[in-house]
């Protein structure tokens, strides 16, 4: 997540002269302090090895059987890049990654919007009580199993469910209907469950940054004549830089690697019309028996996700 | 400070109100779903004239409550001290004792920070097979602590790279090997980062769905979110039981959040920053 990660692969070179400024402030020569380095590693050891176990190996693997055909059980065969050319030419797994960027309209951008208003109105939530239930209500979504939501979601967008409830409440009932069975609208219905999921936290996210704004920054644009979008433009959304950053961040890794809520509130169906990408692999490896196809998708999706928050997290570095 | 009066407060207010009623509807949705009558299909959100609590109790029995707790809290207790102390010692090691290398290691763990479970479910199953720890929950237990690694380093790392490095001149001074001045000296003012970091992967462990469902068949070793895949399959038809059984597989993290809340949320907004 690094922005600074590429350039700063070599060790050696960086390494040596930081040695010397560390003895030079601590004021002592430190002796033997290269030996008792290498004995410093006693305490690296463990988590280098549940990691590399775990979580370095798995991955190198997987980046190798997305080269391979191979169906889980008997041998592979080396296929070079047949499986990308599937993931970007069969339509179910280009749709798959496309869906996922849909999905970030309203995982990403809804919550943002709306979170940058409520923050700007609000500024900070007064009153102890009301700060708690507000705190406690706004988080509730991010508490609660992603696939717990799934389940709820697909209770209040059922045929009689609160979602529609409330259309024909309001005299839209002629457009209602079972959301997440229905091809044109399943896929957007998902995305409103990820703007559930989201809003609270971007609102919270914001506020906490909104408090940290020197209030006399405002004071000093009313006395100047700035309205109240002068004021949002050139002090609130400045001063939130490194929040809308974090949320952007977040909510859109979330967005492209969406799994829980999906597979519970749809399986990506109807048809294909909500199938992600972490539900496409998922069912490529273990019931359609193509580990390979399924392993070259998880690499484009991390690739995908690494291409999006890289530049992101240049964009919103602190200066 | 600010004496804006209430009526300029009053659109702020309304968002977040509304906000906060859309957070919990879908919830309060599943309350009055959970409590019609059995074998009923209720509509939405309508609280029922004669509750019946009763079907919370039906659900405990049938969706095995008791024993998914025990299986979820045997995977967190398995993952979370684990991981945050070997987490602690290596991103003490990194920032603290500066260990040659440990540069490399910290720039490859914040390489695959952002590394989606999904790349590597597949490895992991077929590692477990060769194992023979699949279906077990030590199959789930040390993949989860690997998988953890990467933030939790970072997250202590965080915290080490700005603790004085004093501290060991001084414990050295006293003759206290490294240790001993990790152990009695470092984690204790740790505390606050080490009690956030808990709660975050005890989260995102109780919360885990990907993983159990992957590498545990059955539905009663898994974690609770993940056994509720299973218990949504077979109940999917009865509303009623459904929306009572999924209440209840959420309530220990809505009651442990609601008893830490302080906690949580600064912990999540705090997580979410240094992330």
């Amino acid at each position: 997540m690094s922005s600074h990660a590429p350039t700063t692969a070599a060790p050696g070179r960086a390494s040596a002269p930081r040695t010397g400024l560390r003895r030079l402030r601590a004021g002592a020569p430190a002796p033997g302090r290269r030996r008792r380095s290498w004995a410093g590693w006693l305490f690296a050891l463990p988590a280098l090895l549940f990691y590399v176990v775990f979580n370095l190996r798995p991955i190198i693997e997987n980046v190798q059987y997305s080269f391979y055909q191979w169906d889980g059980i008997g041998p592979s065969t080396f296929v070079g890049f047949t499986n990308y050319v599937h993931v970007f030419t069969e339509p179910q797994l280009l749709d798959s990654l496309l869906h996922a960027f849909y999905l970030i309209l309203f995982y990403t951008l809804l919550p943002l919007v709306f979170g940058l208003i409520a923050a700007a109105t609000m500024r900070e939530i007064k009153g102890k009580l009301t700060g708690t239930l507000a705190r406690i209500t706004l988080f509730l979504p991010q508490i609660i199993p992603g696939a717990a939501a799934g389940v709820a979601w697909t209770w209040m967008y059922s045929s009689n469910g609160t979602v529609n409830q409330f259309l024909h409440l309001i005299g839209l009932g002629s457009i209602a209907r079972p959301w997440l069975g229905d091809y044109t609208w399943a896929l957007t219905a998902v995305g409103f469950i990820g703007t559930w999921l989201q809003t609270g936290f971007v609102t919270l996210l914001l506020m906490s940054g909104i408090g940290g704004i020197d209030a006399s920054f405002y004071e000093a644009a009313r006395l100047d004549g700035a309205g109240p979008i002068a004021q949002f433009r050139h002090i609130t959304l400045p001063g939130l830089k490194q929040q809308i950053g974090v949320a952007v961040t977040v909510t859109i890794i979330s967005a492209l690697a969406s799994f829980d809520v999906v597979y519970l509130a749809t399986q990506g169906g109807p048809g294909y019309q909500t199938m992600v990408p972490g539900i496409a692999v998922y069912n490529l490896a273990f019931t359609a028996n193509r580990v390979g196809a399924g392993a070259a998708l998880a690499v484009v999706l991390a690739l995908v996700v690494i291409a999006v928050v890289l530049p992101l997290q240049r964009l919103f570095k602190e200066d | 400070m600010d004496t804006r009066s209430l009526r300029a407060r009053i659109p702020g207010i309304t968002l977040v109100a509304i906000a906060g009623i859309y957070s919990i509807v879908p919830l309060l949705s599943m309350l009055s779903a959970a409590l019609a009558p059995k074998g009923t299909y209720p509509a939405g959100l309508s609280w029922p004239t004669h509750p019946h609590w009763h079907n919370f109790i039906d659900a405990f029995r049938i969706a095995n409550i008791l024993t998914l707790l025990k299986s979820s809290t045997i995977i967190v207790v398995g993952v979370v001290p684990v991981a945050v102390l070997i987490a602690a010692m290596a991103a003490y090691a990194i920032a603290q004792l500066n260990i040659p290398l440990g540069r490399v290691f910290y720039l490859t763990l914040l390489m695959t920070l952002t590394v989606p479970f999904e790349v590597v479910i597949v490895p992991l199953y077929q590692e477990m097979k060769g194992f023979g720890l699949l279906d077990s929950q030590l199959g789930l237990i040390l993949p989860l602590i690997g998988l953890n690694m990467p933030f939790a380093v970072f997250w202590m790392r965080a915290y080490f790279v700005n603790a004085p490095k004093e501290l060991n001149e001084a414990a050295a001074v006293d003759g206290a090997r490294s240790w001993q001045a990790f152990w009695h000296i470092h984690m204790p003012l740790a505390r606050s980062s080490l009690a956030s970091l808990v709660l975050l992967m005890f989260l995102s462990t109780w919360n885990q769905f990907l993983l159990p469902l992957v590498l545990i068949n059955d539905p009663n070793k898994r974690t609770m979110a993940g056994a509720l895949q299973a218990f949504q399959s077979r109940y999917s038809t009865d509303v009623v039981l459904l929306n009572a059984g999924a209440l209840l597989i959420m309530a220990p993290t809505i009651i442990v959040f609601l008893a830490l809340e302080r906690h949580f949320v600064a912990a999540l907004l705090q997580g979410a920053i240094k992330g």
